[in-house]
């Protein structure tokens, strides 16, 4: 199951990157991806960090939460988990560029106020 | 501008209204946690129809419920460490605290007078008076080494003779709260139980706690009749010799999972379902399955095993015989099936498609679909009938 997953997601990217972009838009996901990115966010991260980031099983992700931590740090956090912790690497269902649209988006704060 | 005679009409229509409402046990009712909107949902089984919505129950992202021994109150933990004690025959909140800054869930005493609540932050379980809410005791968890917090609380479960018991995720301990004597519970603390235990489940006897441990292959088992004997490491390195999976939801534990003289739970890391004895506790088999399972529950009659999966295969559930351990069915229901929830007899399985927006009803002996019933975000589906078992 887990290697068939692996070869679908692949075949997606290979379409993906038979499409059409300018290099402006390479490192940012298409607003559908957006919105599927964000409903992770809030669901899938949030089981751990709760729907409103405030923390759970993880920690807090909220502005303050995360103020002064580089991010580049929080990219490899999500990219490769925290070994020894209930943090996953991401990498297996997410790309870069999903991930650091992913981290820009705590960055800037959320859920919005 | 509406003139108080029509006022008077109007509400006099609703008083009669609600005078005029069958009298109805609550035997068939139960609640569905609408987890993004901080509402609830009570439905009913004997028809499978919604009777209200509650609103107003804070941030439930990770929502659990215990039911009053007389199934007329429902006390939902929510994740901002509201308590809310609902009133199902009145569809309306009776009372509310905001107890701790972050919850995990909690539990109701044996004789249905004591809530205790698991908190990560403060991290510690607090115990309330089941009828007014009022605190009981406050029992802080094992602060860390560098003094920044106090443990986690995972897994509080009721215990026979007014105890509580739970884990603690950070200081991998298992402590039993005894409140035979009173108010003043006496602790006993169960160290190195080992590494971040996450969930546990009770025997449906009331007589084994195992503590699921995230942090290693393994489960820790202690015998409430034989507290002396502490902690047993029980399929020890389960996982042995493979590549842990990565896990994007953490597994749940339940009474239900024990199913005659087998007991099934989810692996970690490792996308099976393993089987133990029940009277050896030794492992007899590890059934591979579709994902990464979260519940694995037992059908009543034992004789079928559900279960539901963590992201990225939580559109599926599958179905075990449990005698031949063969997955006899795969169900596809929609999107993100998070919770699974049978009546007391087994005659429905109640489940939630979170991104589906629905809960759905089925009949799991023709494994036929019986109904939709929409919902907004559905996570945790609860049926009164709990309110009768021992570390549900």
């Amino acid at each position: 199951m887990f290697q068939s997953r692996h070869a679908v997601f692949g075949l997606g990217l290979s379409l993906v990157s038979l499409l059409p972009y300018s290099t402006a838009l390479a490192d940012t996901p298409t607003a559908a991806r957006q919105a599927q990115l964000e409903h992770l966010l809030v669901q899938d991260c949030g089981s751990c960090h709760g729907l409103r980031m405030t923390g759970g099983l993880g920690p807090a992700l909220t502005l303050d939460a995360i103020a002064g931590k580089p991010r580049e740090s929080l990219i490899a956090t999500v990219t490769h988990g925290r070994p020894g912790t209930a943090m996953p690497g991401w990498n297996a269902l997410l790309n870069e560029q999903d991930i650091a649209w992913l981290v820009d988006l705590l960055l800037e704060g959320y859920p919005t106020p | 501008m509406i003139r108080p005679s029509l006022l008077l009409a109007i509400a006099s229509l609703l008083l009669g209204a609600c005078a005029e409402q069958p009298l109805r046990g609550t035997g068939d009712l139960g609640v569905v946690v609408e987890r993004a909107s901080g509402s609830l949902q009570i439905v009913e089984t004997s028809g499978q129809t919604r009777l209200a919505r509650i609103e107003g129950l804070g941030d439930l992202s990770h929502a659990s419920v215990v039911f009053s021994r007389d199934e007329r109150f429902a006390y939902v933990f929510g994740r901002d460490g509201g308590l809310t004690k609902v009133d199902l025959l009145r569809q309306r909140i009776d009372k509310r605290i905001i107890q701790g800054g972050n919850s995990i869930g909690g539990a109701i005493s044996q004789d249905g007078k004591l809530i205790a609540v698991g908190n990560y932050e403060p991290g510690g379980v607090k115990v309330f008076d089941a009828d007014t809410l009022e605190l009981v005791a406050d029992i802080p968890a094992t602060p860390l080494a560098d003094g920044s917090r106090n443990s986690r609380v995972v897994g509080v479960i009721d215990a026979p003779g007014r105890r509580f018991i739970y884990s603690l995720f950070d200081t991998h301990e298992t402590w039993l709260l005894d409140f035979s004597q009173g108010n003043t519970p006496q602790i006993t603390r169960f160290e190195n139980v080992g590494k971040q235990p996450y969930d546990a489940l009770l025997t449906p006897d009331g007589r084994y706690y195992i503590a699921g441990l995230f942090g290693e292959d393994g489960m820790a088992k202690i015998d409430l009749w034989h507290t002396a004997r502490g902690v047993e490491r029980i399929i020890d390195g389960y996982g042995r010799g493979e590549a842990a999976l990565p896990v994007y939801k953490m597994p749940h534990l339940e009474g239900w999972t024990v199913a005659g003289n087998q007991t099934f739970v989810p692996a970690i890391g490792h996308h099976q379902v393993l089987v133990m004895d029940s009277q050896t506790w030794k492992q007899t088999d590890a059934i591979d399955v579709a994902g990464q399972p979260v519940f694995v529950m037992a059908r009543p009659d034992a004789r079928q095993i559900w279960v539901n999966f963590a992201h990225p295969d939580n559109g599926k559930v599958q179905v075990i015989d449990s005698e031949t351990h063969e997955i006899i069915a795969q169900l596809e229901p929609g999107p993100a099936v998070l919770h699974m929830e049978f009546t007391a007899r087994g005659d429905q399985l109640w489940l939630s498609v979170r991104d589906g927006n629905e809960v759905q009803v089925w009949d799991p002996y023709t494994l036929k679909l019986l109904k939709r019933l929409p919902a907004d975000s559905p996570s945790g589906i609860f049926f009164s009938s709990r309110a009768h078992e021992t570390g549900l």
